[in-house]
């Protein structure tokens, strides 16, 4: 009988569902919001593939270099073999024009030297190399999105 | 026969409802008589939706035209008319890669007035920038940011990042080279945090800049994804975020005392409003009245009393339709005499050159040209912070409402633009003269120069020159007036060089004219 006697409560009961339930809400609508944020992330990033056939190796004549639109890279076919540097500027992705001392980009006079490393302007980093391989037809296959270390020739 | 007589003035009550009926329609639309009294337009102020964002009565010197210049109606006004002329752009325009540019020349070139509502639509964006940027300039010299106005200074913060956010989006829709490269910069601004973290070494682990790009673009580089995302922005969410806030920061206007003014009225001469009615500011006895305990803060008559107060209903309105015939009238004479550029369609292998992005963020650009974290996104977050916490550092309730009304607060804001000026334009003349630390030291890490550049030097003199002022004056107000002035004459100036003296390869040229042409 004692039992049921009221005492007094530090909070009283309906205040206290009240309360519980506000913060299931509160989880709930939270959780679902997170949930909700993860849609715009894409999964997989759309877009062409990075893989980009270029041609035959005999296409490229040695000591010459090529633009290659559809990679946005250049091609080069040195003494050492082929190599392709990135032609998107490491500051904020203006396509970057070639001269004699290498790359320069329209944006805001970022300059490269001729393996694509920083001589002036804002960009944090050098022109990535980009790695280029030999397909089984026998065409050069340049991968838009491997970066390999200056200096890594493909010899044919 | 009472059966009959009783439908026949059934019918005749029939007849005479629908006879009234307009008028009843008009009653149960419109709670009050015909306006035409102080008491009915009183009621019609009171009882309408809309126009009850409006309290009956409004103090006299909220309607003088220098304590607003009318730049938050104005701001408002050119909001409305983008909306209405963009909602006309949506009926032909396309949002897909491969038509939406030529939807675009198809407005601008064959679409019945599709050039004249397009060019309106273009102008309105630009004046809006303006308009919201003078705003804010406005409410910060007149000192109302405080005193209960501390959240509605945030709240247009937030709206002038919006304003800036629909301007932005609104960029990439035609679809031309401005368009392509602008948003390809501003997206690998976006993903710039990437100079910080790589420096660090902890891009793998932490690829804030990458997330940022990601949820912008959808993808690595500006396509259909992005176009769709940028698309949904501009016509949906951020016009319907924009509305909502709108609404909150004028419903704080009134709540939070009507505009801010003096705490004491000084007798000045009369002025006319717009109605023909002179006016004139009386000192009022101070009143308190009970009732008012129950609102927190100060609404128009705590205080005050009525006396320096005039009907809202027709002297504000008339002020208001004034302001929005005069951004009407500018709309459309701007559109007469220019038309919205279209460049070539966009080409993601050719950059424009120079490519500029608009004139709002070509400041940015140039401190971009340093440092692409610091300027895209280091410089912008500190000065949003540091407005944003101007009203929680600066708690000086006096001279609320007047332009730089305390002592030696004009000749602080000259002293600051001519200094900040000096300052801006010798750190240009430095660095063009002899360039930066990668001229000097080709091996430099980086890191060094994220931190040490143009613009951080820049930002760290003026803070330092603000805290002197303070220091000096002993007033942080005084502090935030030279810092605010800095600011102000910083941007125009950088506005101006990236505008006029920056050319191809963004290299100086004194005059447009001298551009190599190719
Ligand atoms: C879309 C942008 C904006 C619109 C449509 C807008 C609209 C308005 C309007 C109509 C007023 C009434 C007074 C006047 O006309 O000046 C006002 C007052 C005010 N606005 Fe804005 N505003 C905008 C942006 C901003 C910004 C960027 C700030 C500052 C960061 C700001 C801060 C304030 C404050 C503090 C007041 C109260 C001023 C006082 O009491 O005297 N607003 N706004
Ligand atoms: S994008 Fe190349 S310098 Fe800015």
């Amino acid at each position: 009988m004692n039992d049921l006697t009221r005492k007094p409560q530090p909070i009283g009961r309906r205040d206290f569902l009240g309360q519980i339930a506000t913060c299931a809400c509160a989880t709930a609508l939270g959780l679902a919001t997170v949930g909700m944020a993860r849609l715009p992330f894409p999964a997989v990033i759309p877009g062409e593939s990075s893989k980009v056939k270029i041609g035959h190796p005999a296409d490229f004549p040695k000591g010459e270099s090529f633009w290659i639109a559809s990679a946005r890279s250049f091609v080069f076919h040195d003494h050492e073999g082929f190599f392709a540097i990135s032609g998107i500027c490491t500051h904020l992705g203006c396509i970057v024009a070639q001269n004699s001392k290498g790359f320069h980009c329209p944006c805001h006079g970022s300059a490269f030297g001729l393996l694509g490393e920083v001589k002036k302007g804002p960009a944090p980093s050098a022109l990535p190399w980009l790695e280029i391989s030999l397909a089984s037809d026998g065409q050069l296959i340049i991968d838009t999105q491997k970066f390999i270390p200056a200096g890594t020739r493909l010899k044919v | 026969m009472q059966t009959s007589d009783k439908n026949i003035s059934a019918l005749r009550a029939l007849l005479d409802n629908i006879k009234k009926a307009p008028v009843h329609f008009l009653h149960a639309v419109f709670r009050h008589d015909w306006p035409n009294t102080d008491r009915t337009r009183s009621q019609a102020v009171f009882s309408n939706f809309f126009l009850h964002i409006h309290s009956t009565r409004i103090h006299e010197r909220s309607l003088r035209f220098w304590s607003t210049c009318g730049l938050g109606v104005a701001s408002l006004c050119t909001f409305i008319i983008l909306v209405a002329t963009g909602i006309l752009l949506m009926v032909y325009y396309n949002p897909s890669t491969e038509l939406a540019y030529s939807s675009i020349k198809n407005i601008h070139f064959v679409v019945p007035t599709g050039k004249f509502i397009r060019n309106i639509h273009r102008w309105a964006a630009h004046l809006m920038v303006i308009f919201v940027l003078l705003h804010m300039v406005r409410v910060f010299y007149t000192n109302s940011y405080k005193n209960n106005r501390e959240f509605n200074w945030l709240i247009g913060l937030a709206l002038l990042v919006l304003t800036l956010g629909l301007s932005f989006t609104g960029y990439l829709l035609p679809w031309d080279q401005l368009a392509y490269w602008a948003i390809t910069i501003g997206a690998n601004i976006a993903q710039s945090p990437r100079e910080l973290t790589d420096a660090l070494g902890i891009t793998q682990m932490l690829d804030i800049g990458g997330l940022q790009k990601q949820i912008l673009l959808g993808a690595d580089t500006v396509g259909q994804e992005a176009l769709t995302r940028f698309y949904l922005l501009h016509v949906m969410v951020l016009p319907l975020a924009m509305s909502l806030l709108i609404g909150l920061h004028l419903w704080h206007v009134r709540k939070d005392g009507g505009l801010a003014r003096p705490s004491e009225e000084t007798e000045e001469k009369p002025a006319r409003l717009l109605t023909g009615q002179e006016v004139a500011f009386r000192p009022v006895a101070t009143k308190t009245y009970g009732l008012m305990a129950l609102v927190k803060g100060k609404t128009p008559v705590v205080d005050k009393g009525t006396e320096n107060t005039v009907s809202t209903w027709p002297n504000a309105f008339y002020a208001e339709m004034a302001v929005f015939m005069v951004i009407c009238s500018i709309c459309v004479v701007l559109s007469l005499w220019m038309d919205a550029p279209l460049k070539e369609l966009a080409n993601p292998v050719k950059p424009e050159n120079p490519a500029k992005a608009p004139w709002y963020f070509l400041g940015l650009q140039e401190l971009v040209s340093y440092s692409a974290f610091m300027g895209g996104i280091g410089i912008p977050t500190l000065v949003l912070l540091g407005l944003a916490m101007l009203p929680f550092l600066d708690r000086n309730p006096e001279q609320q409402g007047l332009w730089l009304a305390g002592k030696s607060h004009k000749a602080v804001m000259l002293q600051s633009i001519f200094l900040g000026a000096a300052i801006v334009v010798s750190l240009l003349a430095f660095t063009i003269r002899f360039g930066w630390m990668r001229d000097w030291f080709p091996g430099i890490n980086q890191i060094v120069i994220t931190f040490i550049n143009p613009g951080t030097l820049l930002i760290a003199l003026l803070m330092a020159w603000s805290l002197w002022i303070s220091y000096r004056h002993n007033s942080i107000r005084i502090g935030a007036i030279a810092m605010f002035s800095c600011l102000v004459i910083a941007f125009l100036i950088l506005t101006y060089f990236a505008t006029v003296h920056r050319g191809p390869n963004w290299e100086f040229y004194w005059r447009m004219s001298e551009w190599p042409t190719h």
